[in-house]
């Protein structure tokens, strides 16, 4: 199967006078339709990792493949379009807009690209909201939720342009296991439902052994690729 | 920029006290400058027409021997048939002559004014001022508050003028009038041309003929180009401003150090919109990372700021110049001089109360500048791992 998300020979240094090497050498790419996990510590290098591969940011050296698309050589404002068709993002502390409410952010994304929400957006925004079960508080303020509704509304909102990969940097990081389980599940359910890539990366085993495949970084190298 | 524009609308109105409180600061700065600069101009020009607005702005005045001119009918015809007359407004013939009042105890010396009255009211505004009495016919005059006071004349009396000629004439007085200038109430008796022209023995000729103009600042110029247009020998043309130049500068003194107060003002303003825009980047910066990470552009992003600029800017300017206009309305209706009358007029400069307003937008938007560029290179990477 085709590669939606390509890194080859990616290494990343933070710093200008005092070089630290945070990635080295990376090869790794995911299949369209896949389900995965990256593992590992904190500051293994893993939401870096993450980082370039949703061109938030830019490697040292090396080469960063969107479907198929290299993006190295690709300006800011092509790589913003290219994030708002492709990319869904899931980060760890919801980062909802608390000026808008839940429907609004969920949005979002879809009036970065287009002058006036169309009828299907709306609908697609809805059955979104449905699926993650916060269609109640559809009309709240992001920051009139409880954490776990915020985390489901930054899930709807990730989905709402029907990206083809999701990136989602510990997304159940801060949610107690009981809703970490359910919002976990809601991922697999997309996955299979709609086709979505998924790259998850958390500290947790639990939830890594559950997805399709399990890449594990140790100080900024691939470890361990597990395919099941 | 439909998008940054909801963006933007939705930051402003999500902190509204914080909104609020720049649309008041902008408020009361645009109010400052407008006061200042509608009391100043009012100030100007109430001083401008106490000084010359009853007085002659633009003199054709005889360079001859005898201090006369000649074929004056002529010459005033050939300027009312000008293109020059739409700048001028009002064109008086006058005759002066120095008389010493002999039938009184002082035999004070006055200038008896040959004046035709038609024309010289619109300059003097005589008729209004005449306090008793009527203008005055042949061989009679009209003599001023001050002046009858302090030699006791009453009305119908007669009295006896010397001329420079040597020659004593009897004059009825038929009025008194008051010019609101005691120097002028004393020193000038005014009657008709014809009467004066008897006087000083000086038949169908005048000494000058007095003009006023519709833009009074102008006069220079007017002055030069009658002076041009006419072509008479023997004859000058003055002008106000020549023969004020003190006023003038202090008026322009006055001018630019309340334009230095107004720049300054603004300059404040900007200042503070800017430094508040700039924290407000940094409030919301985790907004625009996310914004970013979402697939808003960095244009975009800085379009957002730009947009909050130019939203507070409308806000501060309108609330501005209403303030403004309600110092300025408060200021002439309290501030009252002891005649009950404004001590400075009330001039409502709509072109200057656009301009301040138009001032106050523009530098809302270019006080966004800074913080809209700081929102351009804000990275989503910035936010995304600081937390």
């Amino acid at each position: 199967m085709a590669n939606i998300v390509e890194l080859k020979n990616v290494n990343k240094f933070y710093g200008t006078t005092v070089k630290t090497q945070v990635l080295f050498n990376i090869d790794l790419s995911f299949e369209v339709a896949s389900f995965n996990s990256i593992i590992g510590q904190s500051g293994s290098g893993k939401s870096t990792l993450l980082n370039i591969l949703g061109t938030l940011d830019r490697p040292t050296d090396g080469q960063v493949l969107i479907d198929g698309r290299e993006t190295g050589s690709m300006k800011n404002i092509d790589l913003a379009a290219l994030r708002n068709r492709t990319i869904g993002f899931i980060f760890q502390f919801h980062y909802l807009l608390p000026e808008f409410t839940a429907l609004e952010n969920v949005l979002m994304p879809f009036r970065v690209s287009n002058s006036a929400v169309t009828k299907e957006a709306f609908e697609r925004a809805e059955e979104l909201m449905e699926i993650v079960g916060i269609s109640h508080v559809k009309n709240n303020l992001a920051t009139r939720m409880s954490g776990g509704q915020q985390q489901r509304t930054a899930i709807a909102r990730a989905l709402i342009n029907n990206p083809r990969v999701v990136l989602a940097d510990e997304p159940t990081g801060n949610l107690d296991s009981d809703t970490s389980e359910k919002v976990f599940r809601m991922l697999r359910e997309i996955n299979e439902r709609f086709g979505t890539t998924f790259v998850i990366v958390t500290h947790d085993r639990r939830i890594a052994e559950e997805t399709d495949r399990i890449v594990e970084i140790v100080d900024g190298r691939i470890r361990m690729d597990l395919a099941r | 920029m439909k998008f940054a524009f909801s963006v933007a609308m939705r930051f402003l109105l999500s902190s509204k006290a914080q909104t609020l409180l720049i649309i008041l600061g902008i408020s009361i700065g645009v109010s400052v400058q407008l006061f200042i600069g509608l009391l100043i101009q009012g100030l100007q020009i109430d001083l401008v027409d106490s000084t010359i607005g009853n007085s002659s702005q633009v003199t054709i005045i005889s360079t001859r021997d005898d201090r006369t001119i000649m074929d004056w009918q002529e010459l005033i015809q050939r300027l009312e048939e000008s293109a020059l007359m739409t700048d001028i407004t009002v064109v008086s013939p006058v005759l002066e002559s120095p008389v010493f009042i002999v039938s009184t105890e002082t035999s004070p010396s006055v200038i008896y004014r040959g004046l035709d009255f038609d024309r010289a009211d619109a300059i003097y505004g005589i008729k209004d001022r005449v306090l008793q009495g009527s203008l005055p016919g042949r061989n009679e005059v009209l003599i001023g508050k001050e002046l009858s006071e302090e030699l006791e004349l009453l009305i119908g009396q007669t009295i006896t003028v010397l001329s420079s000629e040597g020659r004593t004439h009897q004059l009825v007085i038929s009025g008194i009038f008051d010019l609101r200038v005691a120097g002028l109430n004393r020193s000038w008796v005014l009657g008709t041309l014809e009467t004066a022209q008897t006087i000083a023995e000086k038949e169908g000729r005048i000494s000058a003929i007095e003009m006023q103009v519709l833009e009074v600042f102008d006069a220079d110029i007017i002055a030069a180009s009658l002076a041009g247009a006419i072509e008479v020998d023997g004859i000058r043309v003055d002008n106000w401003k020549d023969q004020n130049q003190q006023l003038l500068s202090g008026l322009q003194g006055q001018s630019i150090s309340s334009l230095m107060i107004q720049v300054f003002v603004i300059i404040a303003v900007a200042l503070g919109i800017s430094s508040i825009l700039v924290i407000t980047v940094v409030q919301k910066s985790r907004q625009i990372g996310i914004l970013k990470a979402m697939g808003v552009t960095d244009r975009t992003a800085s379009l957002v700021f730009l947009f909050e600029g130019a939203l507070i800017g409308i806000g501060g300017a309108i609330v501005g110049v209403l303030l403004g206009l309600g110092l300025s309305i408060a200021f002439t209706t309290f501030a009252l001089g002891p005649d009950g009358e404004p001590v400075v007029g009330l001039y409502l400069n709509y072109g200057f109360i656009a301009l301040s307003g138009l001032i106050a937008f523009g530098a809302s938007v270019i006080a966004a500048v800074i913080p809209a560029r700081r929102s351009a290179r804000l990275t989503p990477v910035e936010v995304i791992r600081n937390g």
